[in-house]
């Protein structure tokens, strides 16, 4: 083929679709950016390792509970606003039982002030030595009971405030999960308080210095800890979705709920399930994200929404890997816009990401192949 | 409501009399239920025994709350009542509408400024405003011209994201101040700014009354008692009054929008897009012009919310106000302009201002000495069965509680009245009345000439 040739084809291309030619021209614009900085020393080379590790542990956070959503958006067909505070429910949850048993059950502070979380600055989570290594024990109660309290709140809510209005639009239920998520969010507050407190003892986490070119990045064990929880998560959903004949009757209702109905699936039990196993990863990932962040407050799981959206549309709704692939690219934007553009408007970035993508390829990145 | 659309088709058989044509008007009644609204209010302070300054300052706020969520939600009711586009980004809107007009018109400052506050272009107040409107309409349409082809929920998704980003860049450092031919000006970063012009005094210098106003707040303020320095209360009071002028110029234009041709066309796009199309009409353009205006007047309604506050932060955009003006506006009833402006005083009045009014009536009626955690406050009731410190608790946390409340409302309404008060009033897109009519074609034809097609609807939709 002659270079000619090659040349029409990308002339072609630039017509066709220009929109998604600039996007690619400035990919790579960027990426040849980022090669002269860290050949230049503008941007270190550990630096930079760091930004990609933070991305990772985002962009992992963001897969984890990126699923939760995906499902219920494919499964029962709206866009679950109240989601953000199921992860902080998640969070709030795991982190009362894990100050409760570091605090050796009154032992340590008073009981009330753990079971609140330290509501008011009364204790806080680095006087109590939270940590996987130091407390393994409530650290992993705090996990279990994360996702098993998540599950029972979704399921809850989904028998007093959705089933009744299963049949109707996507878009009422859209609404009716926003004044869920006002109820939850502001309970949350009710009930904890509004401060935002510190939860692990960051100081005494393990870690150890990765040598990188020129200089090391650290990694610390909260680090390891989520990366092997999340991978293992997403492994056990893969082999569910695949090999069981729940999995199978899930990816059969997201493509099409009337054909599954005929065929004898029972709808209304695969979606309790889809709560199940969408809320107890979702919980999980709050959990995980605040014990990885060491900070907890009301309206985090809000604030985390929107880039979980950003990383389910991205990967295609309905598409676990697309969650898992997507939670990763939204993750890794945050984190490396940095490079080029100021902090502040990192997030920015990632919203604007989504933006671009639900405007290029409003089926996502892994367009047609939904659940599977 | 199904009483009052009853009671027309009667009084169409016999010969209406002068009153009934009144209570008729959809005006007369928003009229009827704002005086009623605060009326209920001044008795509540006067059983408070509250002054006449605090009665004055209570409906000053008041009015100025149902003025702003009543036009809030009349240019949502533009996008999503009559065109069916799913914004939830009203929170941007509003802050580039009321961000321009700081920086046109703060007073210019062509040397350095003082460390932590920023210049403006030093323009005329109401060029600025026009600044702002056209601004928050301009960017309404960048965000339509691209967003517009998608579903409802991702429409609803990019709104939502695009105005975070608003949010994100008015809290980026980088343009807190800067310098812009000769003149600094900036954003303000998180410490937002300062809005150094007062409407109602521009106002008042304009029309040349600025010493009549003042001698006449003076002499009125003395007679009522008021106390020293009057001149804030009556401030407030003139601009919730002036609020309302302005609701009442957003709702006759919303209205006469509503039933124009160009209104026809954008109910009968949000009835079904394809079959406008085929019509012949370009319905992409429509829905970009009903978008640009909606977000102008979303503008118009951030400028008029904070121009009066002397002070604005990029943290009051949260997409909480958002979902405020939502609720509103499915209170009220979406596809209905009467209903907007109905929604938006009552969401103001009992959901907004109401619980924070209930917990000083409670406060002043006892004695309340609320705990400061929830643990001390539900201790006492596990321990002896003693819920006052958690009900003290409760009324104390009131202003987060109330939020509470507004998501249990909308869940409800979602639930049992997805179309609001005056939901059933939604204009359908043609001029007739496609359902056949279930009481004589006198009776309609008399409805349809004095009040339009929404009232024929109106009277065959009971409940």
């Amino acid at each position: 083929m002659g270079i000619s040739e090659q040349y029409d084809r990308g002339r072609d291309f630039l017509v066709a679709d220009p929109i998604r030619a600039a996007i690619i021209i400035m990919g790579v614009v960027l990426l040849f950016d980022l090669v002269r900085q860290l050949a230049v020393g503008q941007t270190q080379i550990s630096e930079f390792g760091v930004l990609l590790k933070d991305g990772l542990m985002r962009g992992l956070f963001f897969g984890l509970a990126g699923i939760g959503l995906s499902m219920t958006y494919s499964i029962l067909n709206f866009a679950n606003f109240s989601h953000g505070d199921l992860i902080t429910n998640g969070a709030f949850s795991g982190m009362v039982v894990t100050y409760i048993i570091a605090g050796g059950f009154g032992r340590e502070a008073d009981i009330g002030s753990l079971a609140l979380v330290g509501a008011d600055g009364s204790v806080f989570g680095a006087q109590l030595g939270i940590g996987v290594a130091s407390t393994p024990l409530a650290v992993f109660a705090g996990v279990v009971v994360a996702g098993i309290s998540t599950v029972i709140l979704a399921l809850f809510i989904d028998r007093v405030v959705y089933k009744p209005i299963r049949d109707r639009s996507g878009i009422t239920l859209l609404i009716t999960s926003i004044g869920v998520a006002f109820v939850l969010r502001y309970l949350i507050q009710f009930i904890f308080g509004p401060s935002r407190r510190g939860v692990t003892d960051s100081g005494a986490i393990p870690s150890v210095a990765v040598p990188a070119v020129d200089g090391t990045v650290t990694v610390d064990l909260h680090e390891v800890t989520l990366l092997v929880v999340s991978a293992g998560l997403m492994l056990g959903l893969h082999f569910l979705l695949q090999r069981t004949r729940l999995g199978k009757a899930m990816r059969a209702m997201a493509d099409n709920e009337d054909l599954a109905r005929i065929t004898g699936i029972p709808t209304e039990r695969v979606v309790t399930f889809t709560w199940v196993i969408g809320a107890a990863l979702t919980g999980v990932a709050g959990f995980m994200f605040v014990l990885w962040n060491g900070t907890l407050y009301w309206f985090q799981g809000w604030i985390l929404l929107l880039p979980i959206f950003a990383a389910v549309i991205l990967g295609g709704i309905g598409s676990v890997y697309g969650a898992i692939l997507g939670g990763l690219v939204v993750g890794l934007t945050w984190s490396l816009a940095i490079v080029w553009i100021p902090s502040g408007l990192a997030r920015a970035a990632a919203f604007l990401l989504m933006i671009v993508v639900l405007l290029v390829r409003p089926e996502g990145i892994f367009a047609g192949r939904s659940t599977a | 409501m199904s009483a009052d659309a009853e009671g027309d088709a009667e009084a169409g058989n016999d010969l209406p009399s002068p009153l009934d044509t009144l209570w008729g008007q959809d005006a007369t009644k928003l009229g009827l239920l704002v005086v009623g609204i605060v009326a209920l209010y001044v008795i509540a302070g006067t059983m408070l025994d509250y002054g006449v300054r605090q009665q004055l300052n209570s409906i000053g706020l008041l009015l100025f709350y149902i003025a702003v969520f009543a036009m809030l939600a009349l240019a949502l009711n533009l996008h999503w009542g009559y065109t069916g586009l799913f914004n939830i980004g009203i929170a941007g809107f509003m802050a580039v509408g009321i961000y321009t007009t700081a920086v046109l018109s703060k007073p210019a400052a062509l040397s350095e400024p003082a460390a932590g506050s920023v210049g403006g272009f030093g323009l005329p107040l109401w060029v600025g405003i026009i600044g702002g409107v056209i601004a928050a309409s301009v960017f309404g349409a960048l965000v339509a011209l691209p967003a517009l082809r998608l579903r409802a929920d991702y429409f609803a998704i990019v709104t939502v994201g695009l105005s975070e980003i608003v949010r994100f860049v008015l809290l980026e450092s980088s343009f807190q101040k800067g310098q812009i031919a000769g003149y600094f000006v900036g954003l303000g970063g998180g410490s937002g700014l300062i809005l150094d012009f007062d409407p109602t005094d521009q106002l008042l210098t304009v029309f040349g009354l600025t010493e009549p106003y003042a001698d006449f707040v003076d002499g009125l303020g003395a007679t009522l008692g008021i106390g020293s320095n009057p001149k804030p209360v009556f401030d407030s009071l003139l601009y919730a009054l002036l609020l309302l002028v302005f609701l009442l110029c957003f709702y006759v234009l919303l209205r006469r929008t509503g039933n124009s041709p160009f209104g026809r066309v954008l109910k009968a796009i949000r009835e079904d897009e394809e079959a406008t199309k085929s019509l012949g009409k370009d319905t992409n353009m429509f829905k970009i012009k009903a978008f640009m205006i909606g977000a102008g007047l979303m503008g118009l309604g951030g400028i008029l919310f904070y121009a009066e506050q002397g002070a604005i932060t990029p943290n009051t955009f949260r997409p909480r106000i958002t979902f405020f003006v939502w609720i509103a506006l499915i209170l009220g009833g979406a596809g209905s302009n009467t209903g907007s402006v109905m929604g938006g005083a009552i969401f103001a009045a009992f959901l907004f201002r109401g619980p924070l009014f209930l917990k000083n009536v409670i406060e002043d009626i006892f004695e309340i000495d609320a705990v400061n955690t929830f643990g001390q406050a539900i201790g006492p009731l596990l321990s002896s069965a003693d819920p006052l410190p958690l009900l003290a608790y409760t009324v104390d946390n009131l202003a987060q509680l109330q939020l509470v409340i507004m998501g249990t409302v909308l869940i409800y309404l979602m639930h049992n009245r997805p179309e609001g008060l005056l939901g059933h009033r939604k204009e359908p897109a043609t001029s007739i009345p496609l359902t056949r009519p279930d009481r004589s074609t006198e009776t309609t034809t008399q409805a349809m000439s004095d009040g339009g097609p929404d009232r024929v609807t109106g009277g065959e939709d009971d409940e």
